[in-house]
């Protein structure tokens, strides 16, 4: 890279432009704040909503309905979740969802009135960008964040990264900074996750910030052996079946159940139909309907998975379903780091899910109205510092990178992907694989230099999936028992003595505690003691 | 992946190469893009979705590179059935319109979970 520096200076500088990202991006520039949203890719298309069609949490607000909503997935999530942060979540998803239909989201009609309980990723994020972009967000796509910019006093003050297509460098200072690059799939190609790498973890760690959660972090979604659509609504019209073509007899508690379906992969391949809805026009055209791209990888393969039985497995989805991630402070979305914010898959969603959430719908609500709340507090924040805040001393936060990134992502791919370590989990397992990825972290080097904006790109990326993988394996061996997604062959049940979060923190020496509880929804007055 | 920039379709508008999420496609100076990491393609399938010549095709397998027929392809009306699906093609309506997704969740059976 030897083109010169594409210096900014914002208020607010965004970083994602998937859902929650666009989300704070624009209540950022609602709230008067200047705003730059920089995407790895193209905001638009990029992250795991873009492709996708999702359910939305949006809830009538009426008590019987919200109760319900509340304590409908409250067990499956292993008694986590937090009744204030669903209570607000609700009420800010049903705002937004009328915010959707004000910007000209095209919402299906009954008797005259849009029917509001979903999104369609492709059409959803089109939207968002013209939304953002019409309210004077400044978007840079293919501009990768690589690290954050801190000041003297450990004050989050912007970030730097590069321009992937101009192979250039930018530096972006900023008075606050939001976090809403995704959570972390460990480049498994589940539908539209190869962005979504752990990034915002590191860049928030490296800054002095914590992750929580992160032993929720293996979530395994069904998808076409050969795919990447990870889509498992449509499954619930499914037999599965093993080589022999006997069903598996999966259908547990009235869920097809993961562990079933993984026991079978783990003897040899397993077979899915869309059996229930075989014969019945009228449903499979809804069904087409409702995600047109389940059927894609299906038709250009030749199948008919309502008359033939095709090959699945189970990809990692890791935190992008799962619902660990950055630890929040209070109800703005702000960390244990001034100026810092987090919003979307990138922050916990522990908060309204516990250790589980089985698809879009929580966590689309989640992602708008995190990404709200991140929004309006980094535009406060940067407020607060007025203009002094672009003629700060900073200095970059970032450490660890990958002079081979293929070596390091295989190399934690091994330790994460396998069923019989990642969703069986024991604790022999489990610390073999962080002796492996330990020596992973021990043997990256400090700042390596790159020959060009990819490079610097992967190296990165590879560093933030070996830190990931370790703050994952490292709760996942301190949560002595099974709750949530979280599932330990040595200590199978749940144990009520260990209804808490764990925080995890540190780099190169990772240290996991107990967390007292849920953070207040209340919002701290920004940077008093400054 | 990605398998497919029909030289013949191509209008060279390069908007593959800007809404790439994993930039696999590079532009070139006589004007047909080319797809210069293949194994980046996450198998989105929304490079289809964008272009306006129907020119892309994306195989089902994510993992690896598969022979494609371009004249095949024609043939199974498979170029440009994405786009048609989301209803983005000149002259369609947005197929989230047709969605009854609310209504199957109401008759569907057992999710994945657990």
């Amino acid at each position: 890279m030897d083109r010169s520096a594409l210096e900014l200076s914002t208020d607010v500088l965004v970083i994602g432009g998937g859902p929650a990202g666009t989300w704070a991006a624009w209540n950022a520039v609602t709230a008067g704040a200047s705003v730059i949203l920089v995407d790895k890719g193209y905001v638009g298309s990029s992250g795991a909503t873009a492709p996708s069609g999702t359910g939305v949490w949006v809830i009538p607000p009426t008590d019987e309905a919200r109760t319900k909503a509340r304590t409908a997935r409250e067990a499956l999530g292993g008694y986590l979740s937090d009744h204030d942060w669903m209570n607000r979540v609700l009420d800010k998803t049903w705002h937004n969802m009328d915010l959707v239909e004000a910007w000209g989201y095209p919402f299906p009609r009954e008797d005259g009135t849009a029917v509001k309980r979903g999104l369609q990723g492709p059409e959803y994020m089109k939207l968002m960008r013209n939304v953002v972009k019409r309210a004077g967000v400044r978007i840079l796509d293919q501009s990768p964040a690589l690290e954050m910019l801190v000041d003297g006093d450990g004050t989050v003050a912007g970030a730097r990264g590069v321009q992937r297509q101009d192979d250039r460098p930018w530096t972006i200072r900023a008075g606050a900074v939001v976090i809403a690059s995704g959570g972390c799939a460990f480049l498994s190609k589940a539908l539209g996750c190869n962005n979504n790498t752990g990034d915002g973890y590191l860049f928030a760690a490296e800054a002095g910030g914590e992750l929580t959660g992160m032993e929720f972090s293996n979530q395994y979604a069904v998808s076409t052996a050969f795919g990447s659509v990870t889509k498992t609504a449509h499954y619930s019209w499914a037999t599965f079946t093993n080589e022999a073509g006997e069903d598996l007899d999966a259908v547990h508690d009235g869920h097809h159940s993961t562990s079933t379906i993984a026991r079978a992969l783990l003897q040899g391949p397993v077979y899915a139909q869309l059996t229930r809805a075989q014969g019945r026009p009228e449903i499979q055209a809804f069904l087409r309907f409702a995600q047109p791209n389940f059927f894609l990888p299906l038709d250009r393969s030749g199948i008919n998975p309502f008359t033939q039985r095709f090959p699945v497995t189970l990809t990692l989805e890791g935190t992008v379903r799962g619902t660990g991630g950055i630890r929040l402070t209070d109800g703005s979305c702000a960390t244990t780091v001034p100026g810092l914010y987090a919003a979307g898959d990138a922050a916990t969603r522990q908060l309204i899910c516990g250790g589980f959430t089985g698809g879009g719908s929580h966590n689309a609500a989640w992602a708008m109205s995190s990404g709200s709340w991140a929004g309006e507090g980094a535009a406060r924040f940067a407020r607060s510092l007025g203009e002094q805040h672009a003629s700060r001393s900073v200095s970059g936060a970032g450490g660890a990178a990958a002079a081979d990134p293929d070596a390091y992502i295989g190399g934690v791919q091994n330790e994460v992907f396998p069923l019989d370590k990642n969703l069986f989990r024991t604790e022999s397992g489990l610390r073999s694989s962080l002796g492996t990825l330990d020596g992973l972290w021990r043997s990256l080097h400090h700042r390596a230099p790159q020959a060009s904006a990819r490079d610097a790109q992967r190296s990165r990326e590879a560093a933030a999936l070996v830190a990931t993988a370790r703050w994952a394996y490292a709760s996942a061996l301190e949560r002595r028992e099974t709750r949530g997604m979280h599932r330990r062959v040595d200590f199978p049940t749940l144990d009520p003595l260990q209804q808490h979060y764990q925080i995890a923190s540190g780099l190169d020496t990772i240290a996991i505690r107990a967390d007292a509880g849920a953070p207040p929804v209340a919002t701290r007055e920004p940077a008093l003691a400054r | 992946m990605i398998e497919l920039v029909s030289q013949s379709r191509c209008v060279e508008c390069n908007i593959c190469v800007r809404v790439c999420p994993t930039n696999v496609f590079d532009a070139t100076p006589d004007g047909v893009p080319v797809i210069a990491r293949q194994s980046d393609c996450q198998t989105c399938f929304l490079c289809e979705a964008y272009c306006p010549a129907d020119a892309l095709f994306v195989a089902a397998d994510a993992h690896n590179h598969v022979e494609v027929n371009e004249q095949q392809l024609i043939a199974d009306d498979l170029l440009g059935s994405y786009r048609r699906s989301l209803g983005w093609a000149p002259g369609g309506s947005p197929a989230v319109l047709h969605d009854k997704a609310h209504v199957l969740r109401l008759i569907a059976g057992p999710g994945v979970i657990g």
